[in-house]
Formats: C-alpha cells, structure tokens, sequence
C-alpha cells in the first residue's frame, strides 16, 4: 500500500490531499497539451483576422464582383473567438465559477478523501472508469471537481444523452466539462486530445437502483469502454467511491411516472421523504465520500483496431468490475459510520 | 488534357462562384454553365444555357457539348427558398436527370461532383462530436430537406456503382456563411436577431463561401473522388455567431418553437427553417481530416467565416449593396463570339 501513503500522508485536516500548489495554467502547460485547440490557434495565428486582404474583399462586395483573391495558403486563425468554449463545449470560464461553487460542498459536505490520486497519469489520456450510485449521483461531479483540484487537469465526463435534451441544464452541462458518451467522443478525448474521461459503465443501472441494492455493482454495460480505451491506446483507471449510495438513496422507482415525464427513471428518494420533494430533490445527506484510485490496467493490444475480440473484451470488462467490486468492500469493512466515515 | 466542364446552377451563388474559378484555369478549355435563370455573377468566357428547373434537356447538352466534367451545384440546401414539391423536384428530379445523361451510354462525363450538405447528418441528442463520412444519422428523417438530400445521395451512390469509369465526388458542406452568400443564418444576422432555442447554446460549424468554391475547385481539377465534410475548423455555441455576427439571440420557446413563435418570426421577418431548429438545439460537427489529407487546406475556422460575414456586414451597412450585376445576353454573345473581338490564341 505504499502508493496510497503519499495521500494518506497528505491528508489534511479537512481531508484533502495538499499537492504542491500550482497555478492552473502552469500546470497545463507542464502537460504539453493544452486544453483547447483554440488557445493554440490563437498563439500561433498572427494578429491579422480569418479574411485575409479586407480591403480587396469588401471592394468586391460593393461592385457585387465577389471574385476570390489568389491569396497566399494561410493556416486559418481563430482570433476573432470571444468566448472560451472548446470543440466539446467545455468553458474554462464555467469550470471556474462551478469550482467556487463546488468547493465548499466538496470539502465542507462530501468531506471528499482520496486514496492514491498518484495513480491518475498527469499527462496523456486515460479512461477513468467508476461506480455509479444516487438519484441524481453525486460521484461524477466530484471525480471530476477532485481530480482538476488536486491534480489540475481537466476531465471529461461521459453521460448519456439524455442530459442534453433538457434547456439550460444541458448546456450547463455541457459547459461544465460533459460530453455525450459516444465511442467516438471517448476515443477522439482520449486518443486525439490525450484527455481525462470518465465513464460510469453502469450507465444508468448505477443510480437507478433501489437502496437495498447498495454497492452491488450492477453489469458493466457490454465492455465498450475497454474496447475504447485498447482503440485509445489509453490506460483504464478503475475508481471505487463509496458515500455516493447513501447521499441519495432511492427508496422506490415510478416507471409510470418516469414515462409520463420522459425521464430514463424517476425515483423517490429518502431526501425527499425527510426533507420534502423540492428540497429532497436537490439535497444531499451530508455523508463522507471516500474515493480510491485502484491500479491502473494497460492493455497490450494493438491500438486503432475497428474491432477486438469480443471475450477479451468481456473478460476484461468484468476483471475491472470484479476489482471495484472488491475495493468497494474492502472500503466498507473500513468504513465505521455513514456520516463520519 | 484540357478540361470541359459543366456547371449547373449557373444562375445561383454556387455555380456562378464556382464558374467563375474555372474560367482563370487555363487548364480548363470550357466552361458550360446550365442554369434556369441569368447568371448573378460576371462570366468571362462560360457559355450560358439556360434550362428548366429538372434539367429534361440536359442529355442532350452533354451529347452534343462532351463535356468531361459535371459539378452539380443545382441542389437546394435551404427548405426557406422554396416548398417541399419544388424541392423535391430539383434535388431529386434534377439529380436523376443529371445522373441520366451522363451515365448514358457513349457518354463522354468521366466525373461527376455533387453538392450535398452535412443535414444529411442530421441533428440530435445521440450524436457523436464529429461525424466522419461514413458515420450513420442516429435520428430519423424529420425534415423534407434532409429527406431529399439523403434520396440525392442514394442516386449518386447507385450511379457509382452502375459507372465504375466515372469518378463520382460527393461534398458535404457545413452551413455556409461569407461576404456574399444569403442563407437563413446571414439573413436572421443582417436583421440583427438570431433565433435560438431557450435553453439550449449548441455547438455549431461553418465553411466560408471562399472554402466552399475553392474546395469544389480542388476536388474538379485534381479529379479527387469519395464522399468528403468541408466545413471550417473547431466549433463555436450559437450565442457566439450572434454575438460575432453583431447580432441578439432571440430565445424562442423551448417546446415548438417553430409553432409557437411563427407569427413572432413572421413579424421580425426571421428565418428558421425546419432543419436549422434541430440543428439550434443539437448542433452538429463533421469530421474534415478525409478533405484535408487530399491536399485541400481551408483559410477560415468556423469562426473566421462567421467574421468574414460580419466584416462584409459591416461595410453593407455603411455604403448599402453596391450596385447590381445584370446579364446582358447580346453583350455576352458578342464578346464570346463576334470575329471582331480580338482573342489571346489566334
């Protein structure tokens, strides 16, 4: 357990792990992949906009003689960008303002510990792959909040899509790092982009299953995400979070109701029993979240194949299950109480 | 080998555009451009037929002109322009004609480059970021448009395969906006109001008019064939095309909006045609490396086209249109065929 005695040993008070503080930006930069292709273009272009030699253009349009310049072949410049939201529709800016307010949530009432955050590469892509558990789960935006605070790199999070048909909660969504979980959005995050991705192969059997299924992980979709990440190239990074089960526990589901709203399950939770359906609906029980990185699986396969086989990629799936599935445990023999951890 | 080339929709922005940049190629020999009204755009040397709207004589024209080449520009992108019958008749109709006459036999037609647009992808939740060509729609067909494009396509596939001598060429183009070219986009960001779904900001792409026509060029003379993406790089949220086309988001109601809000669009004189509301919700990005790897290089992003449109707004709104270009026929046949106009050559 030696690796997880670096963040044992930095754990402060409050539960954090206390990296060497970094600004943001430096931290990026150390990576050599910046986030977005934008800021790159921005460097590289020169000050002069899209629309080379202006004036001969717009004298064009007054005769209407709209006859294309022979110009010199430019790489294009995306200068004239006025907001910072990348290709996947991710906004700094929007990562910024949810940090601040995520933050005291994050250390005040999720008391969020992590063990062996050293394992989570700090530079490439890799796959980080979790349970899933909550009516509305709370892991994902933590996952995703930890890591960009104690290791500064952004992460991706694959959703169902479910998330961008609903206004405004989409595109916050979407602004807030999240991105369709499409085999190919994983694989161009991953292997074009060299990004964090977090996947919950659950799907939605994770969050929608009743309390008295706790911490039984339910099946890992059919593998996908192991065949996304040997077409990657990329590592998978198993994560085991307890906590999230009892943040948000679903007493029963309503598929009736769930058909009337269109929701993919619509289930009553104990928050709204104690605290009411409004305020049950947005609240968390104050439970401690514990999270531990499991080792990282490599594959040695040939990377970029259209297809893989099918029991390779099945077996490995349910190693990584069966792995989580025993941190899980192991961490809830160590768990004393709900609330305290 | 010189070239002889045949371009239909002469008479719109596409085909004037695109004839205009073959007539400065010396290796091109003709230039026959086919269209059912005046060319809008001055023509130094293309020869002018005109033709009904599904294109019934065009057999004719490719038996007695032998042309080499066909760049089928004639197809309607645009559901505001005209109704679905009509529609269906120059997308559909006009392809069949087209694909008619140069697969005949004897024929001469040794490529063919079709205009399509990335709608056949449609535009919804389920999406990949990028679409690669060969990636399939997750949505059905909801809009006459894209149901009329899809039908093209599945013509030029079947005459590909009926043809292997031709080389067939299809292009997909991203939503285009620049200096000159009037789209339901150029047209809602020239009244300064752009329509958007509340509570949605997509991602969105664009190819600038100059990519467009340089990349029909690039595919015609390098005789490049496959199913291409031409749109500009990276991706930009519709609040950004307003705000960089110096225009307002109008949010319109989040259920129905077209329904809801038609008489509000009516009023401000706005357009939303049904293909773009999938697309103000959902957005779509397409995959352009297959176009890059053959040569081709783009001078806009996505966000440069949406500049060039503005810059060229700018200035419209400053000194107006400009005056117009006519099409003199007398004039044209005078310079193209009276023996007393001296020509380079003889």
């Amino acid at each position: 357990m030696a690796s997880t005695t670096r963040s044992a040993s930095a754990t402060g008070r409050d539960g954090h792990v206390q990296p060497p503080r970094r600004t943001r930006q430096a931290a990026r930069s150390e990576q050599g992949d910046v986030v977005d292709a934008e800021v790159v273009a921005r460097q590289v272009g020169p000050s002069t906009a899209g629309g080379r030699p202006q004036s001969d253009r717009d004298a064009d349009v007054s005769t209407s003689l709209p006859v294309a310049v022979a110009r010199a072949d430019e790489p294009p410049s995306d200068d004239q960008r006025r907001s910072d939201v990348d290709e996947w529709g991710r906004s700094e800016r929007v990562r910024e303002l949810a940090r601040r307010l995520y933050d005291p949530v994050y250390r005040f009432w999720f008391r969020v510990e992590w063990e062996g955050l050293d394992r989570i590469p700090l530079t490439g892509g890799a796959l980080l792959v979790a349970n899933h558990a909550g009516a509305v789960p709370p892991d994902a935006p933590v996952i995703m909040h930890g890591i960009e605070r104690e290791l500064g790199r952004p992460v991706y999070g694959l959703a169902d899509s479910f998330f961008r048909t609903v206004p405004v909660v989409g595109t916050l969504w979407s602004r807030a790092g999240g991105v369709p979980a499409h085999p190919d959005n994983a694989y161009r995050l991953l292997h074009d982009r060299r990004q964090l991705a977090l996947v919950f192969p659950e799907g939605i059997k994770g969050p929608s299953k009743r309390y008295a299924d706790r911490y039984r992980l339910r099946r890992f979709g059919r593998g996908g995400f192991v065949e996304t990440a040997m077409r990657a190239g990329v590592p998978v990074v198993p994560i085991a979070v307890v906590g999230a089960e009892e943040a948000m526990p679903v007493l029963f589901r309503s598929n009736q109701l769930a058909h009337l709203l269109r929701l993919p399950y619509f289930p009553v939770t104990a928050n709204m029993v104690a605290l009411g359906p409004l305020l049950g609906a947005v609240t968390y029980f104050p439970v401690k979240l514990r999270l531990r990185v499991l080792e990282p699986v490599t594959y040695d396969v040939e990377p970029g194949l259209e297809r893989y086989s099918k029991s390779r990629v099945m077996d490995e799936a349910e190693q990584v299950r069966a792995r989580l599935q025993d941190a899980l445990h192991d961490l809830l023999r160590e768990r004393r109480s709900v609330i305290f951890g | 080998m010189a070239r002889r080339v045949l371009v239909t929709g002469v008479d719109t922005f596409w085909g004037g555009r695109v004839a205009q940049a073959l007539e400065r190629e010396p290796s091109v020999d003709l230039v026959l451009g086919m269209g059912t009204g005046e060319p809008k755009v001055p023509l130094e040397r293309t020869e002018f037929v005109r033709a009904d709207q599904t294109y019934s004589i065009l057999s004719r024209i490719v038996r007695a002109t032998r042309v080499d080449t066909v760049v089928h520009t004639f197809l309607v992108t645009n559901s505001s322009v005209m109704t679905g019958r009509a529609l269906h008749e120059v997308n559909v109709i006009g392809t069949l004609n087209l694909l008619a006459a140069a697969g005949a036999s004897g024929t001469t037609v040794r490529h063919v480059i079709v205009k399509s647009s990335t709608h056949v992808y449609g535009s919804s939740p389920g999406d990949p970021a990028w679409f690669r060509e060969d990636a399939r729609r997750s949505a059905p067909v909801t809009t006459q448009l894209e149901r009329s494009l899809l039908e093209v396509e599945a013509l030029v596939r079947d005459f590909a395969e009926d043809n292997p001598q031709v080389a067939v060429t299809v292009l997909r183009f991203a939503n285009v906006l620049g200096s000159d070219i009037v789209t339901p986009v150029s047209t809602d960001l020239r009244r300064r109001l752009l329509p958007a779904i509340a509570g949605y900001d997509p991602l969105v792409q664009f190819v600038e008019e100059d990519d467009v026509v340089r990349s029909l060029e690039h595919v015609a003379l390098r005789r490049i064939d496959g199913l291409y993406n031409v749109a500009g790089a990276g991706k930009l949220p519709w609040s950004e095309v307003a705000h960089l086309g110096g225009a307002r988001l109008l949010p319109l109601s989040p259920v129905a909006p077209r329904l809801v809000c038609a008489p509000l669009l009516r009023l401000a004189r706005l357009e939303l045609p049904p293909e773009l509301e999938a697309l103000a919700r959902y957005g779509r990005g397409v995959d352009t490396s297959r176009l890059v790897e053959t040569g081709f290089s783009y001078r806009f992003t996505s966000a440069g086209a949406v500049g060039s449109f503005a810059r060229a707004n700018n200035l419209r709104r400053s000194v107006g249109q400009g005056p117009v270009y006519r099409y003199e026929r007398d004039l044209e046949q005078f310079f193209r065929h009276s023996r007393a106009v001296v020509r380079e050559g003889e």
